[in-house]
């Protein structure tokens, strides 16, 4: 079994389906012959040559759009939009036309397409180059939303989306692409798209995130089992449609949650798995239900202290437990 | 660039043989261009009798519609519409039962099974796409459908089309750009009518023929007038046989006029002259071409007699049959957002029923376990 990056892990992933398929089609900015700004189709050019690893301008919407019209005549294409932070010039594509067109033609067309681009903070970026997203495709009936955590994850995860007769938005953590590494199969495995995973058994507290808070918050129940405090993470791996009753189980179970995801925290995705957890949890619940995310200000700022003061971290995670689980 | 003039009136029946069209073809033309006046009229009866809440159609556009679609081929290339498309959709296979379906909203309607408003048409085994409201957006759907018919190399060409309004989205120059850089068969037609509802081409464009945009992507622009039905198909034909045969896309400009307001809920006295739609009338492409065709001997009273009734029951039967069909039920209205998924959760435990989660969300759940 292979140990890969999480983008090792992307760029191998596509390759193989593009040899299992030949009517996948990759586009976007320098995703050719330069093979992505972060490398992520490095290689892909020279394996399958310009047709199918297509450089296009600079054209976000039209990225989309094309990628819309070909689905419907064939094609299975995997745009990138080279930031998350770079996609609302597409916003009307996908959500106007992708999302709708089945829905809107009575099931008559479909529009199988993964569009993936690198999201997150962490790293520097900025406003523009460290948002997270998925708040506002999350929100919307006919796309499909995931965020991987781990290698493993994102290649079952990414042929579940290529594979998938419905439009779905990838979204992978910049920070991430190179400090995660892990076990990555070789046999043709898959993760059904809807599936949460709990991926550290606990009993205290349930902590429910996604992305690189997934992966701080299994850093974070590792600290805390030293102080006695038992955490439960659950990955939630596919934001919509959204797999409740794993959310729900492990909450019933431990009677406390605490929520982390990276985006602001004024009507973030958390906010919705707080409410269902209100909803449907409410029986079960020893303590309020708690939210661990960024801060209410518009965009990640640049300077070092200003992006430490904007990120969530593990030790954040850690605090928020060990008082919920003292409730 | 300058407009063509009409085609030149003849006395013998040669009208349209330099462009391979038989007598057949122009009366057949002609037909589409009654059968969709028809229908398009019958629209606007059905929405003053309060029988459908909306109409958006093509009145004015017919010539221009069924000229530069005809030369399309209805068993392999794409038709990307918009919602005044009726000749074009007639033109290029969809049944005035089909068009009527939408206006209805019925269950069985092929563009949208009553979900999306009359105007929004797409019929997937015509290769007919299906519309949105938001404008310009499916010009980038044809330029990726044409992409895909090269890679594929399936022989198809794209047609689509759009107001001259939407010629000023962000859309239309990412697509045009796009096709000319690959080189796609793709075929753009601005329908032009002078109006972006009420704004008129002097605060639309700062330049007179859209067409004229088609240099900044290295294709030809191609203005055409509306009304000159065979103008309309000789343009349409080069730009088909162009993209099919590999030379790339081309943007054509049809100078047409709207005879009637924007949609039923527009009323264009308000910035539209008495004068002005008075004239507008004298372009008329249907009486326009009729005279052409009977000046130059192809149509005579009885042809013209035939194939007016038979498409004035054409519509009859379209209506009657169209409004005769069911309403769609409300149990299917959550289906299609996903092909294999509930539409937000996995556990939604009223999927695929006739509630659904924002019936009260858990009270709905516990209420049905008795828990309420």
């Amino acid at each position: 079994m292979a140990v890969m990056t999480l983008i090792e892990s992307v760029r191998s992933t596509l390759a193989g389906e593009m040899r299992r398929d030949d009517s996948i089609v990759v586009l976007g900015e320098d995703v050719g012959k330069k093979g992505g700004v972060f490398l992520a189709t490095d290689g892909l050019y020279d394996e399958f040559g310009g047709d199918r690893v297509l450089d296009t301008p600079l054209s976000e919407s039209m990225i989309v759009g094309v990628s819309v019209g070909a689905a419907v005549n064939g094609l299975r294409p995997v745009p990138e939009i080279q930031f998350a932070d770079f996609i609302f010039p597409a916003f009307n594509q996908i959500l106007s036309e992708a999302a709708r067109m089945r829905y809107r033609s009575n099931g008559a067309f479909t529009c199988p397409m993964t569009l993936r681009a690198p999201y997150g903070g962490g790293v520097h970026g900025a406003l523009y180059h460290s948002q997270s997203v998925e708040a506002f495709f999350a929100h919307i009936p006919g796309l499909k939303v995931l965020i991987p955590s781990n290698p493993y994850d994102a290649r079952g995860l990414l042929r579940s989306a290529i594979r998938d007769d419905d439009p779905v938005l990838f979204f992978e953590h910049k920070k991430m692409y190179r400090s995660v590494r892990g076990e990555v199969p070789d046999d043709d495995y898959t993760i059904p798209l809807g599936t949460a995973k709990v991926t550290r058994e606990g009993s205290d507290v349930s902590v429910i995130a996604y992305g690189l808070m997934a992966h701080y918050a299994l850093e974070a129940a590792e600290l805390l089992q030293s102080e006695g405090v038992s955490a439960e993470v659950v990955d939630v791996r596919t934001l919509r449609p959204l797999d409740g009753a794993t959310i729900l189980e492990s909450v019933r179970k431990t009677g406390k949650v605490v929520i982390v995801y990276e985006d602001n925290r004024f009507g973030g995705f958390g906010a919705e798995v707080s409410a269902i957890l209100a909803e449907e949890a409410f029986d079960h619940l020893d303590g309020p239900i708690v939210r661990v995310t960024g801060p209410d200000v518009p965009g990640v700022p640049y300077n070092h202290v200003l992006e430490d003061w904007y990120m969530p971290n593990p030790e954040r995670i850690v605090d928020a437990v060990r008082r919920l689980a003292a409730y | 660039m300058a407009t063509k003039a009409p085609s030149k009136r003849r006395s013998g029946g040669d009208l349209g043989a330099d462009l391979g069209l038989s007598r057949d073809d122009l009366l057949n033309m002609y037909r589409l261009m009654v059968e969709a006046r028809l229908v398009d009229e019958r629209m606007w009866v059905l929405n003053r009798a309060g029988k459908i809440p909306f109409v958006i159609s093509g009145q004015g556009h017919e010539g221009a519609q069924a000229g530069l679609t005809y030369p399309l081929d209805r068993g392999r290339d794409w038709m990307i519409p918009y919602y005044r498309s009726v000749a074009s959709l007639l033109t290029f296979g969809m049944s005035a039962r089909e068009i009527m379906l939408a206006q209805f909203a019925r269950g069985v309607d092929p563009s949208s099974g009553g979900r999306q408003m009359p105007g929004h048409y797409g019929v997937a085994e015509r290769r007919i796409l299906s519309v949105s409201s938001p404008v310009a957006t499916q010009l980038l759907h044809a330029t990726g459908i044409a992409w895909a018919a090269k890679l594929r190399k399936t022989g198809q060409v794209a047609m689509t089309y759009i107001g001259e309004g939407s010629s000023n989205q962000g859309d239309f120059h990412e697509g045009l750009n796009f096709a000319g850089v690959h080189r796609l068969p793709v075929v753009y037609v601005v329908e032009n009518n002078g109006y972006a509802i009420s704004v008129p081409m002097s605060l639309q464009s700062a330049v007179p023929d859209i067409a004229t945009r088609g240099a900044g992507y290295n294709m030809p622009g191609v203005v055409v007038d509306g009304v000159d039905v065979l103008g309309c198909y000789r343009a349409g034909k080069e730009a088909v046989e162009r993209a099919r045969k590999g030379k790339g896309p081309t943007l054509i400009e049809a100078k047409v006029t709207r005879l009637t307001a924007h949609s039923s809920d527009d009323q264009q006295q308000k910035y539209r002259s008495a004068e002005e739609l008075a004239a507008e009338k004298g372009r008329d492409p249907v009486p326009l071409f009729r005279d052409q065709l009977r000046d130059a001997g192809v149509l005579d009273d009885e042809a013209d007699e035939a194939i007016t009734s038979a498409a004035r029951k054409m519509v009859e039967d379209a209506t009657d049959w169209a409004e005769a069909q069911a309403d769609p039920d409300p149990a299917t209205a959550q289906r299609y957002v996903y092909g294999d998924a509930p539409p937000a959760r996995m556990d939604d435990p009223l999927w695929a029923g006739a509630r659904f989660m924002g019936d009260g969300g858990p009270w709905g759940v516990l209420a049905d376990e008795g828990e309420g």
